[in-house]
């Protein structure tokens, strides 16, 4: 009987060493270790042929330099306000999916709005040049309505920039609002109307809190997305783009300067990290529930 | 509003005419890629020159390079599609094995473990591909240098591209796998153990059987965004591009409508796949884990 017991601990511990394994050797090889060493690599500075000292000068050069932390800066700046855009348009359609759309009408609504997420964010772009290039078809169109006399480049714009941005980060939006505001109540809104309120203190004083964890997780992995994107802007905004990820793509790969790409990573890092937590604590909720959300 | 509250005739209006507007936005991107892709003319722009299948089936005997004659981009397909296997079949048996660690699981650190796994999703794609990159060469110089070692494989090329779409994708697929795991009833485990069944038989004829959907659904997912994975790539290709990389080339030089061509089968093929998985999704309560 001691012996089956023992037996069986060890098998235990067998199993969970097997299912460890892959776990440890996927989070430790792929995630943990690299992010280690870009570390270090973003600390050090080349002396010589293969030569390193430990230093700051990678992290110097970027606030020494006004294009880098500028380009920084902007980047998060047109982010925030992605963001927000996104948000303000994804609003109605949720709510438009959750609450006015009847019986097979709302889901039916719901699938079709995913439907163009489903191809690559490759394809959606090409789209949005050809509409929107000086040779395409919106400029051609506001030339036959008499509104330019000649056509007009509409790429490389920061507008062009947020339009494509808000438009690859919908999905990441409307998805969780629909299942925040599907589990609202009706009959709150219904007594809010019976005690006088109007519809923009019914907004802000009842669906807005009530879809506040939607909201964030929303905001969060909008923000993110939109700050590690690399294909829209530079497509979309060609030299004007002024992108921070094309500025760690031009260091790593076009320039071969490993220390300060890995510096500019890290920096970028640092700022979606920072971004998350803070609207984690500014909505009071957790990691692990705002993930589970999306 | 909702419907069970009177709505002016205003907000009614306005609500139809914002509905129009937005499915508009969501889908002209797409119809242009499609009709410009049979346009008569050398650039997928405006005005319209008449209806041609040259894009699809031209060759170089016509003067236009067709899909089916474009050997860099037909080749760059298999590439993204040899890439996707690979992604699907790793992150498909890390996100087996992760569920029943989370789910089943009892040891210390197990929160912080599994609070680890979501980190993936939040770390930039181009970030990821960076350190996997810088990390890969640092062992690669150190087998050179310790042991003369040439270890090519993590020089950039596509074990690298697939170890990097793979480091996500797999949080993506430990998600799926685990949320249906956690609905398992457990009492039927116990009863095929009671019954006299071994371990590794339970797991054949009960568990895995139950999984199949979300390890079918997670399949798909996986296979698509590692079809659609740019950021990720980008840092970590070498010869070999697959298509994302390759029509982004294209895109900043100004393509022919091969690339809506391309296009339009990636749309077809995904529409069928998302089809397939919500039909399984719709009709779950139809064919019951047997």
């Amino acid at each position: 009987m001691l012996k089956a017991a023992s037996d069986s601990r060890w098998h235990g511990r067998l199993a969970l060493g097997l299912l460890l394994a892959p776990a440890l050797l996927w989070l430790g090889a792929l995630i943990v270790l690299p992010h280690v060493d870009l570390a270090v690599l973003s600390f050090r500075e080349r002396v010589g042929p293969r030569e390193y000292v430990a230093s700051l000068a990678q992290y110097r050069t970027f606030f020494a330099e006004p294009l880098y932390w500028h380009v920084f800066v902007r980047t998060a700046v047109m982010s925030v306000i992605a963001t927000f855009l996104t948000l303000l348009l994804a609003l109605p359609i949720a709510w438009i999916i959750a609450k006015l759309a009847r019986g097979r009408a709302g889901s039916l609504l719901f699938i079709v709005c995913l439907i163009p997420f489903w191809v690559s964010e490759t394809v959606r772009t090409l789209g949005w040049m050809i509409l929107l290039r000086e040779s395409g078809v919106l400029p051609a169109l506001l030339v036959k309505l008499g509104i330019t006399a000649v056509p007009v480049e509409l790429l490389y714009r920061d507008a062009t920039i947020l339009v494509g941005l808000v438009y690859t980060s919908l999905l990441f939006m409307v998805v969780p609002l629909v299942s925040s505001l599907e589990s609202l109540d009706n009959s709150l809104i219904e007594a809010a109307y019976d005690l006088g309120a109007g519809g923009f203190s019914i907004l802000r004083s009842i669906v807005i809190p009530h879809a506040a964890p939607g909201i964030t997780a929303g905001c969060i992995v909008v923000f993110m997305l939109t700050l590690g994107n690399y294909l829209t802007p530079t497509l979309l905004g060609g030299k004007n783009s002024q992108w921070f990820t094309e500025q760690i793509y031009t260091q790593f790969i076009t320039r071969f300067n490993w220390e300060q790409g890995a510096a500019f990573g890290f920096l970028l890092l640092a700022l979606s990290t920072a971004l998350v937590i803070l609207g984690l604590r500014l909505s009071g909720q957790r990691f692990g529930d705002v993930m589970s959300r999306t | 509003m909702i419907p069970s509250l009177p709505r002016p005739l205003w907000l009614r209006t306005a609500t139809a005419v914002y509905l129009i507007a937005f499915l508009a936005f969501l889908f002209l991107p797409l119809i242009v890629v499609a009709v410009f892709a049979f346009n008569d003319a050398p650039y997928p722009a405006p005005p319209w020159h008449g209806f041609t299948l040259d894009w699809f089936l031209g060759n170089a005997a016509l003067g236009r390079i067709g899909l089916f004659a474009d050997r860099e981009l037909l080749g760059s397909i298999g590439t993204s599609c040899i890439v996707a296997a690979c992604v699907t079949v790793l992150s498909a048996l890390v996100g087996t094995t992760n569920a029943f660690l989370i789910e089943r699981g009892r040891f210390p650190g197990k929160q912080a473990l599994s609070i680890m796994m979501l980190a993936p999703l939040v770390i930039p794609g181009v970030i990821l591909g960076i350190s996997i990159l810088a990390f890969a060469s640092r062992i690669a110089e150190f087998a050179d240098d310790a042991f003369g070692l040439e270890l090519d494989f993590l020089r950039p090329g596509l074990p690298l591209v697939v170890l990097g779409q793979f480091s996500y994708i797999a949080t993506i697929a430990t998600l799926t796998i685990s949320a249906r795991l956690r609905r398992f009833d457990r009492t039927l485990e116990e009863a095929a153990l009671n019954l006299g069944a071994t371990r590794p038989a339970v797991l054949r004829t009960i568990l895995l059987p139950y999984l199949r959907p979300a390890l079918l659904g997670s399949a798909a997912i996986s296979f698509l965004m590692s079809f659609a994975d740019f950021n990720t790539t980008l840092m970590l290709v070498g010869a070999d591009t697959p298509l994302t990389v390759m029509m982004y080339g294209r895109m900043r030089e100004g393509a022919t409508p091969v690339l809506n061509a391309v296009s339009l089968f990636l749309m077809i093929a995904s529409a069928i796949l998302a089809l397939t998985l919500l039909r399984r999704r719709a009709a779950p309560r139809a064919n019951p884990a047997p």
